[in-house]
């Protein structure tokens, strides 16, 4: 048995692991209801078309069919999908309506639900609904919605949304004086998080009490439940959002997307239960996609590899509406692109441009994934120009641990401001090098062995987490002396239930054994809640479990010093007792007669900052272009790990995440924007066999100063350099063809062309 | 129609849609949830079961092909109390997050095993490329799968 203040910092297994690994977890599609509705959402097969007609006559009267709903059912004006970060009036008017009615702008927008009494006959009633869409020409490309005259949104102008522009020093100047400058350009392309588990809601209206239930939610419930609520003209208090155990959120699941709009409205409509489940070829044309973003920049450093300006433009293709989070990615591009390094002056401008694929929304390490690859690629090509060593050039251009904090680049037009907290980053490089062996392996680069060219390469990497504004926890002394706690974070397999258990444990100075049960992610568990994202739910939840400690240890001394008759000051909590200065005490549980409950918050403006390194060592097979992973190493500092096993986990899989963004994972769409990427067969990720070879470490070197834990997020640290060091690594092994990959993903087929192109230019076969 | 079949030891008899799944048979008319449905068309592995002990996937088979079969499902695999040699191996080595593919990999798995308890780490990763997980990188997986070799080796010496 674990002795109280012991459990944080131990690599405890996890509690969560007994229900899912016996088949006894219970995720939205488990749960079924008598009487249940089934909907199937009709989706555009037209990337970008004016609706003529929906005609739903034949599919309303086929047996089993309850209804069909359209556009014209959810009144005027339609209700639409609202930003829920970064809301600025810009968006407004990019906003996506939760069906289409005049235009379709992509393929896969809902057009029509039906409702039956089973999946089914929802699903054969859809190709009885007779569409005519007047098709418009269709903008497939950040590039085409620059130039070729389409628009989207023609009272719009311009296919444009929102420009960010991120700025620190002065960038003119700078480049004016240097002796060295090169100006690049990269690309990431189109891909998404691909949780295992598809979306799904069951929503049930109990209309005596006026109640709606919301089954299926995730990651963000209060804030989904205010938009519901004002959509239906609900009190928040009249909704109960419940999350089931949730297969995966990486960013993507749990926004708030137009059917859970839809499927509450059905529900309350029809008096009945409503479920609706996505079926994977949905999820590729419905969920958030992520990453597609171009840049053009230019680096200018001094002779001895300082960098001294880091300018340019990016552009991001954000799909056709602006979406809850859909500017992130682009407003992290600007602002990150300096990443851990010293760079007294940048000028960023991010284009958002608007086409007609999915809209765009947070992928883990949103932005970050994709400005890492630029900036690390052009600080290889950079160091190669000045003949300098890859790893002394990064050495050279950390962020010590004397100039923290670190203001990093402003962004306009919301003035935002970020200041890196704490950290030495020489450090987790070092350790980092010293796990791969990069002295040893030096000798191989650029060298053919066996057949296959080995290239090494590394990356350092910031990860921010801990959004604020707030978050909530409640901790409930039972009557049998166990303690219960409520959370407004929300689980989307991360593994919360065991880490808050060990956090509440050492708070109230109890075994592990005691926590009787972490419930996270239901509206009705705590007053408020932000939930899971930005790396948040450890620094945040986390801290105010600490709170609600302190709250509900003053509140049982308050109990036991009546019950005592004593001083609250003077009652001892330990042990499962409440003792006073006479030695007589009382059991936890004869305290809590009536159970003793405290709610605590935890507030917080400022982010933590995570950190590390990564280095690959691949090996290229010149004839084919096939990139071999032969050793992968990430390290990553997060102040303190509050449980080793579930950081590793983090770690190591969005490794493997990032891996699939640097080689495979592609939503590949044609001119006419036809996704061409709607099954598992067409969209590859990671399988066991690809990337056998990946180590994960953790250091705790400097904790956190802005919050009690000591914490910093860490969820998304392990897919943020993965592109760029992956990349590198490959330049670094073919060196000597002058092969520079410019773009993702390096599939074997981009990498032998790059090959092809390379020999080429040099006039060799 | 009727369909007559074993599953998890215990005879059943369901009157199904000819076009019904496997996979939604087991869900949603017999309540074992356990198996889950991640693509309905046979890559991600998610909805494995063992049919008369082969690692299948049910969204690819109707329910009426199981006809006289022994279905067996993650449920079926599992202890009324506690967990398997198979499954604490998974939670000693962190080997699954969301869950939600466990129960697939956790089938494939006890096939392999069953039948291969001296596999190296090649061929787990060969077999278990048929079933995707998105958040562990396979890594830990792997481990686990083989370090639950030595209790299969034990059973089949018994």
């Amino acid at each position: 048995m674990k002795t109280a203040a012991s459990c944080v910092g131990q690599p405890v297994e996890r509690l969560e692991d007994l229900r899912l690994l016996r088949g006894r977890g219970q995720y939205v599609d488990d749960v079924a209801r008598p009487d249940m509705l089934h909907a199937a959402i009709l989706r555009s097969a037209v990337a970008h078309g004016r609706i003529r007609a929906v005609d739903v006559t034949r599919a309303q009267r086929l047996p089993g069919v309850h209804g069909v709903i359209t556009a014209a059912d959810l009144g005027d004006p339609l209700p639409l999908v609202p930003m829920r970060l970064q809301p600025l009036p810009e968006f407004a008017a990019f906003a996506q309506p939760v069906m289409a009615r005049d235009k379709v702008r992509y393929v896969g927008e809902a057009l029509a639900m039906v409702l039956a009494e089973s999946a089914a006959v929802a699903e054969d009633a859809l190709a009885a609904i007779a569409v005519d869409i007047e098709p418009l020409p269709a903008v497939p490309d950040s590039t085409a919605a620059a130039n070729n005259g389409a628009l989207l949104f023609e009272a719009a102008g311009g296919n444009v949304a929102m420009r960010f522009r991120a700025v620190r020093g002065d960038a003119a100047a700078a480049f004016a004086t240097v002796p060295y400058r090169r100006r690049e350009s990269f690309s990431t392309q189109r891909h998404t998080a691909l949780t295992m588990e598809p979306r799904g809601l069951l929503c049930e209206w109990d209309a005596a009490r006026g109640k709606l239930t919301v089954s299926g939610a995730a990651k963000v419930l209060f804030f989904n439940r205010r938009v519901i609520a004002r959509q239906l003209g609900l009190a928040e208090d009249a909704i109960d959002m419940v999350e089931y155990d949730v297969g995966g959120s990486f960013g993507a699941r749990g926004e708030f997307y137009p059917e859970d709009f839809l499927i509450p409205f059905a529900a309350r409509r029809t008096g009945r239960p409503v479920k609706w489940i996505e079926d994977r070829r949905e999820h590729l044309m419905t969920m958030n996609h992520a990453r597609e973003a171009a840049c053009d920049i230019e680096i200018a450093c001094r002779a001895d590899g300082t960098v001294i300006g880091l300018r340019g433009h990016a552009v991001v293709d954000v799909g056709a509406y602006m979406r809850t989070n859909g500017a992130v990615g682009a407003r992290n591009i600007a602002q990150f692109m300096s990443g851990p390094y010293r760079i007294p002056n940048i000028d960023i401008d991010v284009a958002l441009l608007l086409t007609n694929k999915t809209p765009v929304g947070t992928y883990r390490g949103p932005g970050r994934f994709e400005t890492d690859f630029f900036r690390e690629r052009l600080f290889d090509m950079a160091a190669r120009d000045l003949g300098i060593d890859q790893v002394e050039f990064r050495r050279r251009n950390l962020v010590s641990a004397s100039e923290m904090p670190y203001t990093l680049a402003t962004i306009a037009p919301f003035e935002s401001k970020d200041e890196l907290d704490s950290g030495d980053y020489q450090a987790t490089l070092d350790r980092c090098l010293a796990e791969i062996g990069w002295g040893a392996k030096t000798a191989l680069r650029g060298r053919c062995v066996a057949d296959r060219f080995h290239g090494l390469a590394v990356a350092c990497f910031i990860e921010g987490g801990a959004a604020g504004p707030k978050e909530s926890a409640r901790l409930k002394l039972e009557a049998d002396g166990s303690l219960t706690v409520y959370m407004g974070s929300s689980g989307v397999g991360q593994g919360l239930e065991t880490a808050f258990a060990q956090i509440a444990a050492d708070a109230m100075a109890v075994p592990l054994e005691r926590i009787n049960n972490v419930f996270h992610g239901s509206t009705a568990f705590v007053s408020d809640g932000y939930g899971s994202y930005h790396s948040r739910s450890i620094v945040m939840g986390g801290s105010a479990i600490l709170d609600a400690a302190t709250k509900l240890q003053a509140a049982m001394c308050a109990e036991a010093a009546r019950r005592l008759n004593c001083g609250a000051t003077e009652v001892a909590l330990a042990d499962g007792r409440a003792s006073g200065p006479d030695g007589k005490f009382i059991s936890w549980a004869e305290l809590a007669a009536e159970p003793i409950a405290a709610e605590g918050f935890f507030l917080n403006h400022k982010h933590t900052w995570a950190y590390g390194a990564h280095a690959a060592h691949v090996a290229v097979d010149p004839r084919t272009g096939e990139v071999k992973l032969l050793d992968y190493v990430a390290v990553e500092n997060c102040g303190r790990a509050i449980n080793p096993l579930l950081v590793k986990g983090q770690l190591v899989g969005a490794v493997v995440q990032g891996l699939g963004g640097a080689f495979m994972e592609h939503l590949a769409y044609d001119g006419q924007a036809q996704l061409l990427t709607g099954s598992l067969a067409d969209y590859l990720v990671p399988t066991a066999a690809d990337f056998p070879q990946i180590r994960g470490f953790i250091m705790e070197s400097h904790p956190s100063p802005i919050n009690p834990l000591g914490a910093k997020g860490a969820g998304e640290g392990g897919i943020i350099p993965v592109g760029g060091v992956i990349a590198n690594a490959v330049a670094d092994a073919l060196a000597s063809f002058g092969v520079e990959p410019r773009d993702l993903p390096l599939t074997a087929s981009a990498v032998w062309q790059l090959l092809q192109d390379a020999k080429k230019r040099r006039g060799v076969d | 129609m009727p369909v007559r079949f074993e599953v998890n030891g215990k005879a059943v008899t369901v009157e199904v849609e000819p076009r019904l799944t496997l996979a939604d048979c087991l869900r949603h008319r017999l309540g074992l949830t356990g198996t889950h449905v991640g693509c309905e068309h046979g890559v991600c592995g998610s909805c494995t079961v063992l049919l008369d002990g082969v690692a299948v996937r049910s969204c690819l088979m109707l329910a009426v092909q199981a006809e006289g079969a022994r279905v067996t499902t993650v449920e079926g695999l599992s202890l009324a109390e506690g967990l398997t040699p198979l499954q604490t191996s998974f939670r000693k080595h962190h080997a699954l997050q969301c869950g939600f593919c466990t129960p697939g990999i956790i089938t494939t798995a006890h096939a392999l095993l069953s039948e291969e308890p001296d596999c190296d780490a090649d061929r787990v990763r060969e077999v278990l490329s048929g079933n995707l997980c998105r958040c562990t990188g396979y890594i830990p997986i792997v481990e686990a799968v083989l370090e639950a070799r030595a209790a299969y080796k034990r059973r089949q010496s018994e």
